[in-house]
């Protein structure tokens, strides 16, 4: 089922939490909203699921308005990031719960429940757990129960709110790989909340990432990370390297270098130039340099060797992130001047964003 | 017991824990009971028998348990009701009636027992209004129920109150969204979350209620076989120098009040076994 947002506002009180988004959910898709804690994700997650109400604004199932309609009415399932299991029943029995608690007429026989709850306990690979209560699960368990749970009542559209947020790493990673499996075979419209740009982009087929209350960009995970659209985006989705700079006639002037700039119709102006450590090659040639730096720090456990340098031209440091093909060729060492050449920079000037 | 079976704990001192719990227990608890015991058997199988089984005794021991278990579930019901309108609701004065809710902690029984009275007499301020309906409250069994319900009350609020607090809003909106109504909610979710520490103020409310003394005497008339609780006969028996006669009703009452509370202890352990402690 498809959702549409619209103008959405919410405050409270003085906090401006939700300030006119407008978003449009497809069916079946996989949605994930990103961003720092206090953006407005879970409240526009709680909106969906009628958990709030917004100050204006409608929300829209499958075209219909369905802003006044009780969360018991909506049909989501929703995950919360503590599970929130009932501790005095079974596996079993919360699994069963959305279907015991339907009015006579359309609740399913003693039987059509056992089957079903034994169906998605087999789904979320727990059916050997049935008769446990939760205090007995681990943290991955009891969010997979929890999960089974809301699905058990057949939602038309899925919540998940941090859903992985209070688990450890490992377990983190085999979940959403696991929920992302999971939704390629159910195909309900879901929404998950995170502030976790690894885990947003790993699981979802489109990302919203959210800042003030406002959607700073929405697409898909690659397009997002590839041409993040305001400096906030290319900042939260992952460690980036900042230098000021100056457009003018085309490229863009950092201190006594100079680059090209991939859109001519760049104004001139102050500019803001982002590089990954990733997109950094360290060179001893000054040729298409941005910068100059002093290598102060050398990390190199693993595949990928990690150099901080210090610029020549002002105190800020730099993350360089090299293969140790690179590494090795280039021989660095402690105290070696290089030169920081960019394979791929994102600028921003100052008021209003171009690439 | 799990304590026993760990052989190594973090927690220095298991040996000399225990060793102190149960020296203190037997000291405290254990040892003027084994005395009370030991006092009563001189009178002998049949003289103990001869003394508890007189009719006088037996409605006495039906009054003080009966209304003891009248009370305290009144307690439980009205009791969670306070508790979940100081938990859920904000209004005026809130701080106030909390703090009410201690005062029957803090009074002397003695004064409860008056006050009672004089509101309930027949020319009280509630009495008056109560008399010609043909409801008596003061010295009669309602009476000795109004006083315990009285002394019983703060047990149960104080008791469920912290459990309403604690209990995660969450669990209302997940139950929510999975369609159950408000009735279903308080029935499947709070309720049985809070079922524990009810039956525990239930627990505390009841055994006050059986040793209560003060507040009820005033209230209660005294009259034999009617308005007579078990504490005012041992009383009477000490006062005429039976000691023998005493001690063996206090054992009987000693007895049924063990027995009740290894009852509700087993509910409990039942109750926190669903809740997965184990």
């Amino acid at each position: 089922m498809s959702i549409d947002i619209r103008n959405v506002r919410k405050t409270f009180g003085d906090f401006i939490a939700l300030e006119n988004i407008n978003l449009d959910i497809a069916s079946g898709e996989l949605l994930a909203l990103l961003g720092p804690s206090g953006c407005g994700k879970t409240t526009l997650l709680r909106i969906i699921a009628g958990l709030e109400t917004p100050d204006s604004g409608q929300i829209l199932f499958h075209g219909e308005d369905a802003t006044d309609r009780h969360v018991s009415e909506r049909q989501v399932g929703f995950v919360f990031q503590h599970y929130a299991l009932f501790r005095h029943m079974t596996v079993f029995d919360n699994v069963a719960f959305g279907l015991s608690v339907r009015p006579r007429r359309s609740r399913p026989s003693k039987e059509e429940i056992r089957e079903r709850v034994m169906k998605l306990l087999k789904l979320v690979q727990l059916d050997w757990l049935a008769d446990a209560y939760p205090a007995q699960l681990s943290g991955g368990q009891r969010q997979r129960i929890a999960l089974a749970r809301s699905l058990a009542v057949e939602p038309r559209v899925l919540l998940l709110d941090e859903p992985f947020g209070a688990l450890d790493a490992k377990v983190r990673k085999d979940l959403r790989r696991w929920l992302r499996r999971l939704h390629d075979e159910m195909h309900i419209t879901s929404v998950f909340v995170t502030h976790d740009q690894e885990e947003a982009l790993e699981v979802s087929d489109r990302v919203v990432v959210m800042n003030h209350g406002r959607i700073e960009q929405a697409g898909r995970p690659d397009e997002i990370y590839e041409t993040p659209a305001t400096p906030f985006v290319t900042q939260f989705l992952g460690d980036v390297n900042l230098f000021h700079g100056r457009v003018d006639a085309g490229q863009v002037a950092i201190g006594d270098y100079a680059h090209p700039i991939a859109d001519p119709s760049a104004t001139d102006g102050a500019a803001k130039v982002y590089v990954r450590p990733h997109d950094i090659e360290l060179s001893r040639e000054p040729g298409a340099a941005l910068a100059s730096g002093t290598i102060e720090h050398i990390h190199a456990v693993g595949p990928i060797v990690r150099v901080e340098l210090k610029r020549d031209d002002s105190d800020t440091y730099i993350d360089a992130a090299l293969t140790k093909e690179q590494y090795q060729s280039l021989r660095l060492m402690l105290g070696d001047q290089v030169y920081i050449r960019p394979r791929k920079v994102a600028v921003f000037v100052d008021e209003g964003a171009h690439i | 017991m799990n304590l026993f079976n760990k052989k190594h704990s973090v927690l220095p001192g298991f040996g000399l824990g225990l060793g102190y719990t149960l020296f203190w227990l037997c000291l405290i608890v254990l040892l003027p009971l084994l005395a009370l015991v030991l006092k009563s058997s001189e009178l002998g199988w049949q003289g103990f028998w001869e003394t508890v089984s007189t009719d006088r005794v037996i409605a006495s021991l039906k009054l003080s348990f009966g209304a003891s278990l009248v009370a305290a579930l009144i307690n439980a019901l009205f009791g969670f009701l306070v508790a979940w309108v100081l938990v859920r609701y904000s209004f005026p004065g809130k701080r106030f009636v909390d703090a009410l809710v201690d005062l029957p902690f803090a009074l002397p029984t003695a004064v409860a027992g008056i006050a009672l009275t004089t509101l309930y007499a027949p020319n009280g301020w509630f009495g008056q209004y109560l008399e010609p309906l043909g409801i008596k409250v003061a010295f009669t069994p309602i009476g000795i129920m109004v006083a315990l319900t009285f002394i019983g009350l703060p047990f149960v609020v104080r008791t469920v109150q912290p459990v309403l607090q604690d209990l995660e809003a969450e669990l209302e909106e997940a139950a929510t969204c999975l369609g159950a109504n408000r009735w279903q909610i308080f029935q499947r979710v709070i309720f049985p979350a809070t079922l524990p520490a009810l039956l525990t103020g239930f627990t505390l409310a009841l055994a006050r209620a059986t040793g209560e003394f003060g507040s009820v005497i005033f209230i209660a008339g005294n009259i034999p076989m009617v308005s007579e609780i078990t504490p005012l006969l041992i009383i009477g028996k000490l006062e005429q120098y039976d000691y023998l006669g005493a001690t063996a009703i206090a054992v009987v009452m000693l007895m049924i009040s063990f027995v009740m509370l290894l009852l509700i202890n087993g509910i409990q352990w039942w109750a926190g076994r669903r809740h997965g402690i184990r």
